[in-house]
């Protein structure tokens, strides 16, 4: 019994040990989100300029579709930009929300580097982000052709993002009637 | 070429940290004193070729030599000369070598003057570090070598966090690692004892002082921690229980068990396995203090340092020697003599209680800080523990063990009765009555836990104070003679408790009747907050040496007079961070952060912090108390040398 007492720090330190071990495996960066397997909450956002159209949650049904917060202060938006203009070329349909900034700012960027966006709304007051939960730019939003949130990308989608997780997870999504 | 230098003495340290690992071992099994002597040869030039590889390190950093790829990463020429050489600690790497320079210095500190000790225990000991400090400089050359070279040469380096360019920050780490590290000597005492299977009075007259001169650099690295992040952070917070800090105070919390546990040792005999056991996971708290945490284990908001890999052979270190150690202590501590005995209600009844609650207290915070990661392998859910955890388990655990410590030292060694100690302590009670009394009237039933803090913060001082009181009144026949011989550790322990008791006053303020208001000011504006006029005056861009900032200048009109304050928000190349203006006076703190500009003004966040300095003066004064203690003679005899006494004056800083 008494043996048994002096036993018990090391046989406690097993699992924490244990614990510590699997923890290591796990990314305390990555943030589930709370709307996945929900419909997108409701927003209806004014476009970047006059020619252009707005951004509403009922344009993001009918089939899958990406969409990806940015905005023009965003260093890391144009790290991620060239891989969106791929996407589009490749048939992707995206959509951008342009989170706290300037209509005419957000416009100006893309014009200057390319608009991969099918649909642009502008999210001044960033009260869309605060529905979506976003952290950060940029982030982007994987949604099926039923409108619900099915995965979310926290920072850019890189090349090896888009061929391990997003690019199959659209292919599916497409291949759901 | 330096380098190539520091390279090359990494490397002989790490195989004379080889031999130191194991031939001691060996000369001690054999009785041969010839390898014990190799032992502590070996230590000595291990803490010599460190020291050599640290330099290098440091000179490279001086000179700009950003061939080395860590002086790339973390200084660039406009950085000025204290930051760049604080940079040799400021990033992983570096602070690896830091940790390791330490350990080595304190196995040749043993090796050096430790002389007066059984030569068997010396060279056990000897050897528990030279294994510790083998697997580190391992550690060090194949995952986190600091001498890599670059090419090509960038004409820059990137900067160091401009978060850690503080004077604050430059003595943090090396302070908490000298508590850390220190740590380590008592670890390896303990596990020497393990395997010699017996603990006898010169064990305990060394254990204690070493366990002294560790705690003494890590309270005050946490309270100069603490204060950094107040005034650096520009949060107006002092504690924000992120894994970072709890991670320095778990090894604190059993340290001061351990404090106490040792003393009791050393003076009774008692409690031998128990101090054993609490030494083991002082250091092993430690180590996953100061590595696991950085790891990306958790997150946390200084984590500076991340890296997965690295976190898995850190684990392995963990596993090797907190679980050895505690195999060991499974096998050999039952056959250890136990101690005298004691009754119930003694100073040894006291110590075990004080521990029990301190061990209790670590593990809540060891609970709070790990459960995140536990729940999420378990249930898959992403949890965060934050303050309320704290608040519902850790102050309820807390608030008996500060009413404890006034009584503790208070009771005789072996047996007392209850009331007699009671009796004692019947003027501290009678002050801190009153205080709470005149709290009472004063602010009435509704403000009930700052009524309860205020009397503890002065419950706890002057309990302090009655210690040496009662020692003077005893003999005021010749009281001048019974000061002059009141022992020097009497004092450190009334300056260590009273310490306790400031910073309970500090957090009581802070807590009970802190305000805060954010609004947007436009210049020449001025506004009513807590008790004082706080006007705009002018907002400014100010370039400084390797950043800009924008400045805004305020002048506050309140019952103190009237004073200006200056309040930035500096842009690095690479971030911001934010310079609180703060007006420090003993009864509170006005906090003044300004932020980014909006509509034409700037966003300013004002908190008033009632009595909070107190808290980082309790803290110094607990750590100026061990000083003192430290400083007595009948400590230091025969561990000449060895007080870490030029890190820090604490005295009387803010």
């Amino acid at each position: 019994m008494r043996r048994l007492l002096f036993l018990a720090p090391v046989l406690l330190l097993v699992p924490v040990l244990a614990g510590f071990g699997v923890g290591l495996r796990h990314d305390p960066s990555i943030l589930p989100s709370q709307l996945i397997g929900k419909p997108l909450p409701a927003f209806s956002l004014p476009p970047l300029s006059p020619d252009r159209t707005g951004l509403a949650t009922a344009d993001l049904a009918g089939e899958p579709v990406l969409l990806n917060v940015f905005a023009s202060w965003c260093v890391a938006c144009r790290v991620e930009h060239p891989t969106l203009m791929r996407l589009k070329d490749q048939g992707v349909k995206i959509a951008g929300l342009d989170w706290k900034d300037e209509a005419a700012d957000g416009a100006g960027w893309l014009g200057q580097n390319g608009d991969p966006y099918a649909l642009t709304g502008n999210d001044r007051t960033g009260r869309a982000g605060i529905d979506l939960g976003v952290s950060g730019v940029p982030e982007t939003f994987v949604i099926d052709r039923r409108g619900q949130v099915r995965y979310r990308q926290v920072g850019p989608i890189t090349p090896e993002v888009w061929a391990q997780t997003i690019g199959p997870l659209m292919a599916k999504l497409r291949a759901e009637s | 070429m330096l380098a190539e230098v520091g390279q090359f003495a990494l490397i002989l340290a790490f195989v004379i940290s080889l031999v130191q690992a194991a031939v001691p071992l060996v000369g001690a099994h054999r009785g041969d004193p010839v390898l014990m002597a190799l032992g502590r040869a070996a230590a000595l030039l291990q803490a010599g070729f460190v020291a050599t590889a640290f330099v290098c390190l440091a000179a490279s950093y001086v000179a700009c030599d950003f061939s080395v790829a860590l002086v790339a990463q973390h200084s660039n020429t406009a950085q000025p000369l204290p930051y760049r050489i604080a940079a040799t600690w400021g990033s992983h790497e570096g602070s690896m070598l830091l940790w390791v320079l330490i350990l080595s210095v304190y196995g040749g500190a043993v090796a050096r003057f430790g002389g007066t000790l059984r030569e068997s225990l010396q060279a056990r000991v000897l050897g528990v570090q030279g294994l510790i400090g083998a697997m580190f400089l391992g550690f060090i050359l194949f995952t986190s070598n600091p001498f890599l070279r670059l090419t090509p040469v960038p004409l820059e380096g990137t900067e160091l966090n401009p978060l850690l360019q503080d004077p604050g920050l430059v003595s943090h780490p090396p302070l908490l690692y000298l508590g850390y590290v220190g740590f380590s000597v008592a670890f390896a005492f303990a596990v020497a004892a393990l395997i010699e299977g017996r603990v006898d009075a010169a064990w305990a007259r060394w254990v204690r002082p070493w366990v002294l001169a560790a705690w003494i650099p890590l309270t005050a690295g946490i309270t100069l921690g603490s204060l950094w992040a107040y005034y650096e952070l520009g949060w107006g917070g002092w504690w924000f229980w992120d894994p970072v800090e709890n991670a320095s105070l778990m090894p604190w919390l059993l340290g001061t068990a351990l404090l106490h546990s040792a003393l009791v040792l050393e003076r009774r005999g008692a409690l031998v396995s128990w101090t054993i056991l609490l030494a083991i996971l002082t250091f092993s708290l430690s180590l996953i203090g100061t590595f696991l945490v950085r790891s990306g284990i958790l997150t946390s908001v200084h984590s500076f340092a991340v890296d997965p890999e690295r976190g898995v052979y850190i684990l392995g270190i963990i596993a090797a020697t907190t679980g050895a150690a505690l195999a060991l202590y499974a096998w050999r501590a039952p056959a250890l003599k136990t101690g005298a005995l004691f009754a119930p209600v003694s100073r040894e009844g006291g110590v075990t209680l004080n521990n029990l609650v301190l061990v209790v207290l670590a593990a809540t915070v060891f609970f709070g800080t790990f459960s995140p990661v536990f729940i999420e392998i378990l249930r898959g859910d992403k949890i965060s523990v934050g303050p309320p955890y704290y608040a519902r388990t850790f102050a309820p655990l807390a608030v008996p063990l500060l009413l404890l410590v006034v009584l503790g030292p208070m009771a005789n060694w072996k047996r007392d009765r209850l009331d007699a100690i009671f009796r004692r302590v019947r003027i501290p009670a009678a002050i801190a009555g009153a205080v709470l009394l005149i709290a009472l009237i004063a602010g009435g039933w509704r403000t009930l836990v700052a009524v309860a803090g205020l009397g503890l913060a002065a419950w706890l001082v002057a309990g302090a104070a009655a210690i040496p009181a009662r020692r003077w009144w005893a003999g005021r026949a010749n009281l001048g003679r019974s000061i002059r011989t009141t022992p020097t550790a009497v004092f450190g322990l009334a300056l260590a408790h009273a310490g306790l008791g400031l910073l309970t006053l500090g957090v009581t303020g802070v807590t009970a009747w802190h305000q805060d208001t954010v609004l947007n000011m436009q210049p020449g504006q001025s506004v009513a907050f807590a008790g004082r006029t706080v006007a705009l005056q002018s907002v400014e861009m100010v370039q400084g040496p390797n950043y800009q900032a924008r400045q805004a200048r305020f002048e506050v009109k309140g019952a103190g007079g009237t004073y200006s304050l200056i309040g930035a928000r500096r842009a690095y190349a690479t971030s911001q961070t934010t310079e609180a203006a703060i007006h420090v006076t003993p009864l509170g703190n006005l906090y003044i952060s300004v932020g980014d500009e909006a509509d034409g003004g700037v966003v300013v966040r004002m908190w008033s912090h009632p009595l909070i300095m107190w808290i980082w003066c309790g803290g110094f004064l607990m750590a100026f108390g061990g000083l003192v203690s430290l400083s007595d003679r009948r400590l230091r005899l025969g561990v000449a040398a060895r007080a870490p006494a030029p890190v820090m004056v604490p005295a009387a800083a803010e």
